[in-house]
């Protein structure tokens, strides 16, 4: 059995801004094993990108953990200095951002942007270090890697800064690699590519992966694990094959219905999710779903359900479940 | 790179010759001359004066003669000051001015840099009002109100300071301060800004997710992409502070070259005129150019055409 690499309990996370304090994040748990790949699915503003950031503690001063513990790889998270997370940023778990075209510094060459992380976390002097980013560049499929580390990242196409910031990322083989949204901004065929190499790499190093996307393809095809997060809170949370087919929440079974499918007549349309997501200054007391949820209840508007756990691993938090179990229970008495 | 600089300097040629060009026919088209005293000289005097220095020969052969002239290197002899060449006039004025003018070019981004650096990082709390409204004076305020006030402070009332020439260390002190003033408040609110949307970059997220020290990130990260408007504001700056303010020259009674440019336009001193506007030009473009060259090491992705 392989350790428990990072662990989420019950986390709550607030940005306090002028307009207000917003909940980004309500009693979030989540438990990832080495190796494991998770992804975290959910719309804009459901809070996927907070949960990532905040195990590196990456998020601006406004936004602040006020509940619950992160333990990542024998770190308690919430009570580490900054001084402290710095040593573990980048080393022990990195991240790749959405935007490649913005995330590496336009002044540097690749090779001094890529050396640096190594310096930072490593012993290695200057020429060890230019040896492993090369050795680096070619890990992430980049030809004519020495010619490249002497290049600027505007020399470079959208696909190539990404392999850079894959690069970067992997430079102190970390435990947990969190990718966020990598391939969003890319096209199509360099997304395809861009995912496959990623697949690769984690075959080869035995990292785990939190991938943060809202493309179900992506997470169907890499992640063991999926968590289904709406408005600040995870509604789902089972294996991939669970959630697939046989999702238990609304919201996931609206998510499922709005993927377009290759084997559907031509003029079946797409059911979309109706309404708008939740206004997170002023969530909604019971269910956040609720609002927008076909089969809406009563008590859905008054209060949030617990977890039902249907199977083994496989959690979701729904009236409707609970409603199930209780007639199920009524049966049998 | 080298191809470019020799293309710019051979379009300054033709700049140069346009400035020279202009400043020639406006400055005949100001009445007077450089004759014309209180006591205006006999008829006979001035017939005198005006054969010796060719100026009453038609104003296009003035114009052939003094280019002619000026490609060999002479730009002639001053008309008001008499026995000394123009080369002479500017060459001492401008030791003077340009080691002021240095002087506080280099405290102004020595300190105006780290300020707007300090307040970005302390975007909207009392440290970051404070350089603001600091700042905000700064430009407000002209450099002879500084010049006038630093002198009441430290001359008059405290006695410390000489008010006038240059003779020791402590003659620097106020003409510098009065010169930097404006320019510090100006560079701390260039770089405010610039910083502050830099800090906001993509690249300096993964600065921070690469575990770097904000000291780090601040350095090397940021500053160098936040640098480039005040590079752009230097250019031009040093040009016109090194050639002299006329009124801090005037105020602490300075022989500098600012004070040479303004006496010679009111005293119709044609040569020195000429002499001092063409000097001027002539330091704009190539700090210019400078600045240009500056971009390109400061960030690669500008290209130099």
């Amino acid at each position: 059995m392989s350790e428990l690499l990072l662990n989420i309990q019950n986390e709550r996370l607030s940005f306090f801004t002028p307009a207000g304090e917003v909940k980004a994040l309500n009693d979030i748990s989540i438990q990832m094993y080495e190796g494991d790949v998770l992804g975290i699915v959910g719309e804009s503003g459901s809070g996927k990108s907070v949960t990532a950031y905040s195990i590196m503690q990456l998020l601006p001063h406004t936004g602040r953990i006020i509940g619950g513990t992160i333990d990542f790889n024998g770190h308690r998270i919430n009570d580490m200095t900054e001084q402290n997370m710095r040593k573990i940023r980048g080393n022990e778990v990195s991240i790749i951002f959405q935007d490649p075209m913005t995330s590496l510094n336009p002044v540097y060459t690749i090779g001094n942007q890529i050396c640096e992380v190594i310096k930072l976390h490593t012993n290695k002097n200057k020429k060890q270090a230019l040896e492993r980013a090369e050795e680096l560049l070619s890990l992430v499929g980049i030809n004519e890697p020495r010619k490249r580390l002497k290049q600027y990242p505007h020399e470079l196409s959208g696909g190539m800064r990404q392999r850079v910031m894959i690069a970067i990322a992997l430079a102190c083989e970390p435990k947990l690699l969190i990718a966020d949204e990598p391939t969003t901004a890319l096209d199509v065929t360099i997304q395809a590519q861009i995912l496959e190499l990623m697949i690769d790499l984690k075959e080869q190093l035995g990292m785990s992966i939190i991938m943060i996307t809202h493309d179900l393809g992506i997470v169907a095809n890499m992640c063991q694990k999926i968590a289904v997060m709406y408005a600040g809170k995870i509604v789902e949370y089972g294996p991939v094959d669970e959630i697939f087919y046989n999702p238990q929440h609304e919201y996931t079974k609206g998510l499922l219905r709005s993927i377009p499918k290759l084997s559907e007549k031509e003029h079946n349309r797409l059911v979309p999710i109706e309404g708008t997501p939740v206004d997170m200054l002023n969530p909604p007391k019971g269910c956040p779903f609720a609002p927008r949820c076909d089969s809406c209840m009563k008590i859905c508007l008054r209060e949030m359900p617990q977890y039902t756990t249907i199977n083994d691993g496989h959690l979701s938090a729904c009236w409707l479940l609970q409603k199930k179990e209780f007639m199920q229970g009524g049966e049998e008495n | 790179m080298v191809r470019y600089i020799a293309k710019r300097v051979l379009l300054s040629v033709f700049t140069l010759w346009l400035v020279a060009t202009i400043t020639f026919a406006l400055m005949f088209m100001v009445p007077g001359g450089p004759f014309l005293a209180e006591k205006t000289p006999s008829a006979a005097t001035l017939e005198a004066l005006n054969q010796k220095y060719g100026l009453d020969q038609p104003k296009i052969v003035q114009y052939r003669n003094y280019m002619v002239k000026f490609i060999q290197g002479d730009m002639g002899v001053s008309l008001k000051q008499r026995g000394r060449t123009v080369s002479q006039i500017i060459s001492t004025g401008f030791k003077v001015s340009a080691k002021i003018g240095g002087l506080s070019i280099l405290i102004a981004v020595l300190i105006g840099v780290p300020l707007g650096c300090i307040a970005a990082l302390n975007r909207g709390k009392w440290l970051d009002n404070v350089i603001i409204v600091v700042a905000t004076c700064g430009i407000a305020v002209p450099s002879f109100v500084v010049a006038t006030i630093l002198m009441i402070i430290f001359s008059v009332k405290l006695g410390i300071l000489p008010t006038y020439g240059l003779t020791s260390w402590q003659h620097y002190l106020m003409p510098v301060a009065a010169l930097a003033f404006y320019p510090t408040a100006y560079i701390s609110r260039l770089m405010r800004s610039s910083m502050l949307e830099v800090l906001g970059q993509d690249y300096m997220r993964t600065a921070r997710a690469k575990g770097l020290s904000q000291f780090w990130m601040l350095f090397k990260h940021a500053l160098r992409n936040a640098i480039l408007p005040v590079v752009t504001y230097l250019g031009p700056l040093i040009a016109y502070t090194l050639t002299g303010s006329f009124v801090v020259e005037k105020i602490f009674t300075i022989p500098g070259l600012g004070n040479a440019f303004i006496s010679s336009i009111l005293n119709r001193d044609y040569t020195m005129i000429m002499g001092t506007t063409i000097f001027l030009a002539a330091l704009i473009i190539l700090m210019n150019l400078v600045v240009d060259v500056a971009y390109k090491i400061i960030d690669p992705r500008i290209k130099l055409k």
